[in-house]
């Protein structure tokens, strides 16, 4: 998958999960303020993320993403 | 001691998604009955089943709290969201007073059963999601509508079998009369799914009128075969009468007794004198004479031995002589944890709408069901007094007495 391919398909996801209009989703928005994310959130967060893109997460990954920008890029590695 | 009122009522069931569609089942002798062909092809010796949908509640509650709710949960909500509407108790009311929430619920299968194959399936608990846990618990209803509702007084859940949302309103009942609690939203949820019941379809106590579905319930006839499943769930806001007064809320009705007991006898056979007790001690505690009572709605479920010994424990206490005496487990089928609660909730429509409901399907007596004043066909009558009977798996019995506020 292309960098964009990842961004369109983990924002529409993103959308459709947590009920956040995905236009607030900029590069350098902070990503579990946007989400509006809790520690439960981001248990589901790996269970999404393992059924779209079929790699499995730990909680302890997140640590180091902090904005959308930081997430596209982990997963554009994790993919490629 | 406290006087303990009703002002608000609840109810999601297969006759109906609110009170007034329940009301209008119950005066046509509607029956909310049906098949589950899913249920054939897992095993099931019987498909039938009460039938409903899930409700869309994404009007009121966000998606976080959406998650936790297991299928009961939502029927919960939609029916708590009516008894609190009805009592006229809103957010601001909720937020600035303790009020509790005690509900009758004794099993969550679904989530459970799913959490599971799913953790089987991928070989790890981190894909189970984070709801699975708060939806399979006991307590998952009481815990949900805490949360969402911000009932900040007691809260936990009742687990008596098929008189758990009996015992509800009797233990709300009880701690408001004490002091304890002003204001407690109680009732019954149970589940509706192919899961829920599969182990009690395996004791060989489910109906197998599959031919007429609408038939099969036929509690106190004599050609019954069985009990039908069903569920949904029922709320209802009980207070102190100096809090309705302080509210100027509109007073439905007054619960005057809780009677209990336990049979310490069969685990699954009930039998005639622990439920004698319990009505005994319901209308001991309520101060009323037998003949005050104008209705009893029975637990009857439409199994041979305990329609046979519920009629004895009546005519027990009544002789030939009967109050008007129907189950609407004939239209709605057995609703399990939640059939308590809500069949108080029914027979507050009858006294609001001036009728009983009819035993739908009662074509020819039994020797027992025969010395009981049970309509086939609904009957215009004004009822003050009645006497709602739950009983459950091992030998656990609730009757509650009801009165017309005055």
């Amino acid at each position: 998958m292309t960098k964009e391919e990842i961004i369109d398909k983990i924002n529409s996801v993103l959308e459709e999960e947590f009920e956040v209009d995905k236009t607030l989703f900029l590069p350098d928005a902070p990503l579990m303020k946007t989400l509006d994310l809790d520690s439960l959130d981001l248990v589901d967060m790996v269970v999404l993320i393992e059924h779209n893109f079929g790699i499995v997460l730990n909680n302890s990954d997140f640590a180091g993403i902090k904005t959308f920008q930081d997430f596209y890029d982990f997963l554009y590695e994790k993919l490629n | 001691m406290h006087r303990v009122v009703i002002t608000g009522i609840g109810a999601y069931s297969s006759i109906g998604k609110n009170v007034e569609e329940v009301a209008d089942s119950l005066y046509h002798g509607r029956s909310g009955v049906g098949l589950d062909p899913e249920r054939k092809a897992m095993g099931y010796r019987s498909s039938l089943t009460g039938l409903l949908t899930l409700p869309d509640v994404r009007d009121f509650i966000d998606r976080r709290r959406r998650h936790t709710l297991s299928e009961q949960g939502f029927y919960a909500c939609v029916a708590a969201r009516e008894a609190f509407t009805m009592a006229d108790i809103d957010a601001d009311y909720l937020d600035q007073n303790e009020v509790g929430v005690l509900i009758g619920s004794d099993s969550s299968a679904a989530p459970i059963i799913n959490g599971i194959d799913d953790i089987r399936e991928k070989g790890t608990t981190l894909l189970v999601g984070s709801g699975s846990v708060f939806q399979s618990m006991t307590s998952t209803v009481s815990m949900n509508l805490s949360v969402i509702f911000k009932l900040r007084g007691i809260s936990f859940s009742i687990a008596g079998a098929c008189a758990s949302g009996s015992h509800a309103i009797g233990v709300a009942v009880t701690l408001i009369q004490s002091g304890l609690q002003d204001c407690i939203l109680c009732g019954g949820a149970q589940e509706v799914n192919k899961y829920s019941v599969a182990t009690f379809d395996g004791i060989s106590t489910f109906s197998v009128r599959e031919n007429e579905p609408q038939k099969a319930s036929r509690p106190f006839d004599r050609d019954r075969d069985g009990l039908v499943p069903s569920g949904g769930a029922a709320t209802l806001v009980l207070e102190s009468y100096e809090s309705a007064m302080k509210r100027g809320a509109k007073i439905l009705a007054e619960v005057v007794g809780y009677g209990f007991s336990s049979n310490a006898d069969h685990i699954s056979i009930p039998n005639v004198y622990g439920p004698k007790r319990a009505m005994d001690m319901a209308i001991r505690k309520a101060g009323l004479a037998i003949s005050e009572i104008d209705y009893i709605n029975a637990h009857a479920t439409s199994t041979i031995v305990g329609d046979d010994n519920e009629a004895k424990a009546i005519t027990e206490i009544w002789g030939d002589k009967t109050p008007l005496v129907s189950s609407t487990k004939s239209m709605t089928g057995h609703e399990l944890w939640m059939s308590g609660a809500s069949e108080v909730v029914y027979s507050i429509l009858m006294m609001q709408n001036d009728f009983v409901a009819p035993n739908l399907n009662f074509e020819n007596p039994d020797e027992n069901s025969a010395r009981l004043h049970i309509p086939a066909l609904t009957i215009d009558k004004k009822i003050d007094v009645f006497l709602s009977n739950s009983f459950g798996f091992g030998g656990t019995n609730s009757s509650l007495v009801i009165r017309r506020f005055r």
